[in-house]
């Protein structure tokens, strides 16, 4: 569905990712697991088009879409759940929601859709009206994935959605993304929590200041040694 | 007490025009983060726009002031295109001083084919009348300056609030990379931004044109950095803040020069600038967040 061609993406004069090359098939959950700073997020920047690289290519869905602006990849089907949640914070939540379905004409589909995330967050419910700032940490990422998902992507990008929560949430969030998952959205998520990250993945990839060093099945790197080592905590 | 009453009802339709044209500063900043220093200009454009639709082509004020706004939005889309676009990566310092250029180009382009002279809308524009209602007397240009301005006000109200254009400005005001993962045309919204407080200004030039009867290539300068005291004022970025500065403002001058004397007028505007800077600089209606890295 994905397939990501040995692509160059540059910070200024620093190389933030080498030759980095990835695959996501349809239906799976693929994770991006490595240290801070090893180029996770600026892999999901590029995908989503908010960044170019310099060489390679990107292409979905049999499309090259190295070179197409961001909000036309956002019409072709990938939507992206952002770090740090990056909810409209003045807006009430109900509006936060219409703006993940900016591009669709269909009032139909989004009302049923609205309603889906509503029954998948009741707590959203609640708050329709509310301003996401005033918004827990915890319900801002519901409402960050909820407002990803009423532009019903083919394909989401999650990048650090257990950043900051608590536990228990941490929990509730993956249990969250393995239900999407299971609904038929293919997804590419970004994790520091590689144990969670790997538990719920099909498949994996382990980057390195913007190389990937290993790759494989999800359940194969959680028994690696290496793996074990650096991000599962012995 | 009824003088009072008086200088506030004079002060309402100068305050009214000082919130159209704060509006277009505030909306401005609060997408590109811009004190776009042509705006009083652009104002400045509307104005003679609408003096020729009625000088020219004869038709009545009504009528001026939607063909001001009309072509007003689509000088404000061709600055942006042609003077801010292109520094969208720059620093905020160079985009400031290409908006003091276009100021100033607008001000020399219009002295140019235009001549400094100051004109005077033909008689009959708008015939005065006075009205006294419970002691208080009021024009009917008072009225018109007043309701036209508050209905422009409650249709950009209905359009930020209530439209998927306005629901998009916000989001981009608030957080463009956010925005453009949401498929938000960053670009485009920016345009429409530039539009609507282009139009704004358009309709206050024209107010100015019946206010003061007379136009000059030079009237948009004071208007325009009173207007900006105006959206500081209010909170810079936020429109109820700038409909409240400008209202605030105008009541202000009116009562400084019913009172005290009219040569105070523009000090009292710009040592408020002052003060808020000293004591809040969010203004009326800002929050103190803090720039969000």
């Amino acid at each position: 569905m994905l397939k990501v061609n040995e692509i160059d993406v540059y910070y200024g004069a620093i190389h933030a990712l080498k030759k980095l090359s990835l695959e996501v098939e349809q239906g799976s959950i693929v994770t991006l697991i490595g240290a801070n700073g090893a180029g996770k997020t600026t892999t999901l920047k590029t995908i989503s088009g908010l960044l170019r690289p310099r060489s390679g290519s990107i292409i979905f869905k049999g499309v090259d879409i190295t070179k197409v602006p961001p909000e036309k990849i956002v019409a072709m089907g990938i939507s992206q759940v952002p770090e740090g949640r990056r909810v409209f914070a003045g807006m009430t939540v109900l509006e936060n929601l219409e703006m993940g379905a900016y591009l669709r004409k269909d009032k139909k589909g989004i009302a049923k859709d609205l309603e889906e995330v509503f029954d998948r967050f009741p707590r959203l419910k609640e708050r329709r009206k509310q301003l996401a700032g005033t918004l827990s940490g915890g319900e801002q990422q519901m409402l960050a994935i909820g407002r990803a998902l009423m532009a019903r992507p083919s394909l989401l990008l999650m990048d650090e959605p257990s950043m900051g929560l608590a536990p228990l949430l941490v929990k509730e969030i993956f249990e969250i993304i393995k239900d999407i998952n299971n609904r038929g959205t293919t997804i590419l998520l970004v994790e520091q929590n590689a144990h969670m990250a790997l538990s719920i993945a099909d498949k994996a990839y382990v980057l390195e200041t913007g190389e990937i060093v290993l790759s494989g099945q999800a359940g194969e790197l959680m028994k690696s040694e290496e793996v074990k080592k650096a991000y599962l905590g012995g | 007490m009824l003088e009072l009453m008086q200088q506030i009802v004079n002060g309402l339709s100068l305050g009214a025009i000082y919130a159209l044209i704060a509006l277009g500063y505030t909306m401005v900043y609060g997408i590109i983060k811009l004190i776009n220093f042509a705006h009083g200009d652009v104002m400045m454009v509307g104005a003679y726009v609408g003096f020729f639709s009625v000088s020219m082509l004869g038709t009545n004020i009504v009528v001026a002031m939607i063909f001001a706004m009309l072509a007003c939005a689509l000088l404000g889309v061709i600055i942006e295109k042609v003077a801010y676009k292109p520094l969208r990566r720059a620093t905020r310092i160079a985009a400031l001083i290409t908006a003091i250029g276009v100021s100033l180009f607008l001000e020399y382009t219009t002295i140019f084919f235009l001549t400094p002279q100051q004109r005077i809308f033909p008689q009959g524009t708008f015939p005065v009348q006075d009205y006294s209602l419970a002691g208080i007397s009021v024009s009917n240009k008072d009225i018109f300056i007043f309701i036209s301005a508050i209905l422009l006000m409650v249709i950009l109200q209905f359009i930020v609030k209530n439209t998927k254009t306005g629901k998009a400005m916000r989001a981009v005001s608030e957080d463009k990379d956010a925005a453009v993962l949401m498929g938000i045309n960053v670009d485009n919204t920016i345009s429409v931004t530039f539009a609507i407080g282009s139009a704004l200004a358009a309709a206050a030039g024209v107010m100015i044109g019946v206010y003061y009867n007379t136009i000059n290539p030079l009237m948009g300068i004071l208007p325009g950095l009173k207007a900006f005291v105006a959206a500081v004022l209010g909170g810079i970025g936020i429109i109820p803040g700038a409909m409240v500065g400008g209202f605030i403002l105008g009541i202000l001058e009116t009562l400084v020069s019913g009172y005290g004397n009219s040569l105070y007028r523009d000090a009292v505007a710009f040592g408020i600038l002052i003060l808020i800077l000293l004591i809040k600089p969010t203004g009326i209606f800002g929050k103190n967040t803090g720039e969000k890295v």
